[in-house]
């Protein structure tokens, strides 16, 4: 169950990279793009999404990693 | 607490906090410019931390009433926790302070009263470690617990109130330290709610995750 989840969970999160990549090619010379209107503040709102993310990801893990060694004492 | 829906409202709830909390519009006020936005992440720090210490209290009360080890794992690593938050308070405090106050450190009275709660609290580590026998450390520890406790809410609710602050609600600055509604507009009162919310509940998944770990380690010391 858990294993299934974490597995769906890294499907959608490569499934949606690819689209982002993409989506940053093609406005690449775009000056009216999201990412740089408003001085860049979205630059720094992905940042730490991606940090944010990052930190739940590892804790996550760690409380799986804690399930296990519970079940087993 | 080993469910997992309380985790996964966690989560929404910060990753809310993260991103309309970049995006919403946010009133012009003073010096503070877009900086305001630090209300959603330097402020739930401290809303959170007076949680994590309540609780904490709560345990050590608990601890003396029933003498069980379990609550004295459950009141020690709540104030950990407590005391990271202030740490991470305290930091961006003094970042934000440096571009709107002109230095990250102004002896403003609530910068101090919390570094002395701080260090109120520290102490309670080195008091608990002192001990080599449990029930004493147990015991000793709770009391002490407590009475940090009744000099931190002082330190940080009342004192701020009565002198001059930098911080809203000292005397002769306008607003409230506890935020009475009137202090934040409506778009800003809809993310900072749910980030208090937020980093809260992080904080309390963080200390079970500890406590869980300790419960296996001190396994033989816990009589159910």
């Amino acid at each position: 169950m858990n294993k299934r989840f974490i597995r769906i969970l890294f499907f959608g999160m490569l499934l949606f990279s690819t689209s982002y990549v993409e989506a940053q090619q093609r406005v690449v010379n775009d000056s009216d793009s999201v990412m740089r209107s408003h001085d860049k503040i979205y630059v720094v709102m992905a940042v730490c999404v991606t940090i944010l993310v990052g930190l739940f990801m590892y804790l996550i893990r760690i409380d799986n990693k804690l399930n296990k060694i519970e079940k087993t004492h | 607490m080993r469910k997992r829906w309380w985790k996964i409202l966690t989560i929404v709830l910060l990753l809310y906090t993260f991103t309309a909390g970049f995006l919403i519009k946010v009133p012009f006020t003073g010096n503070l410019y877009q900086s305001i936005r630090n209300l959603f992440f330097h402020v739930p720090m401290w809303f959170g931390q007076i949680i994590l210490f309540t609780t904490s209290l709560a345990y050590s009360l608990m601890y003396l009433r029933k003498q069980n080890y379990k609550y004295d794992i459950y009141a020690v690593e709540f104030a950990k926790t407590g005391i990271i938050y202030g740490v991470l308070g305290l930091v961006t405090g003094s970042i934000w302070a440096t571009y709107t106050w002109g230095s990250p450190w102004s002896n403003d009275p609530k910068q101090i009263a919390v570094a002395i709660a701080l260090l109120i609290y520290l102490a309670y580590f080195v008091l608990r470690n002192s001990m080599t026998d449990i029930d004493k450390r147990a015991r000793v520890g709770s009391v002490y617990n407590i009475f940090a406790y009744f000099i931190y809410i002082p330190l940080i609710m009342i004192l701020p109130r009565l002198v001059q602050s930098l911080h809203p609600g000292g005397q002769g600055v306008e607003g409230n330290p506890g935020l009475n509604g009137k202090d934040l507009d409506a778009t800003m009162r809809m993310v900072f709610w749910p980030a208090v919310f937020g980093w809260t509940l992080l904080g309390i998944w963080i200390s079970s995750v500890k406590i869980r770990i300790n419960m296996i380690k001190d396994k033989n010391l816990i009589n159910e």
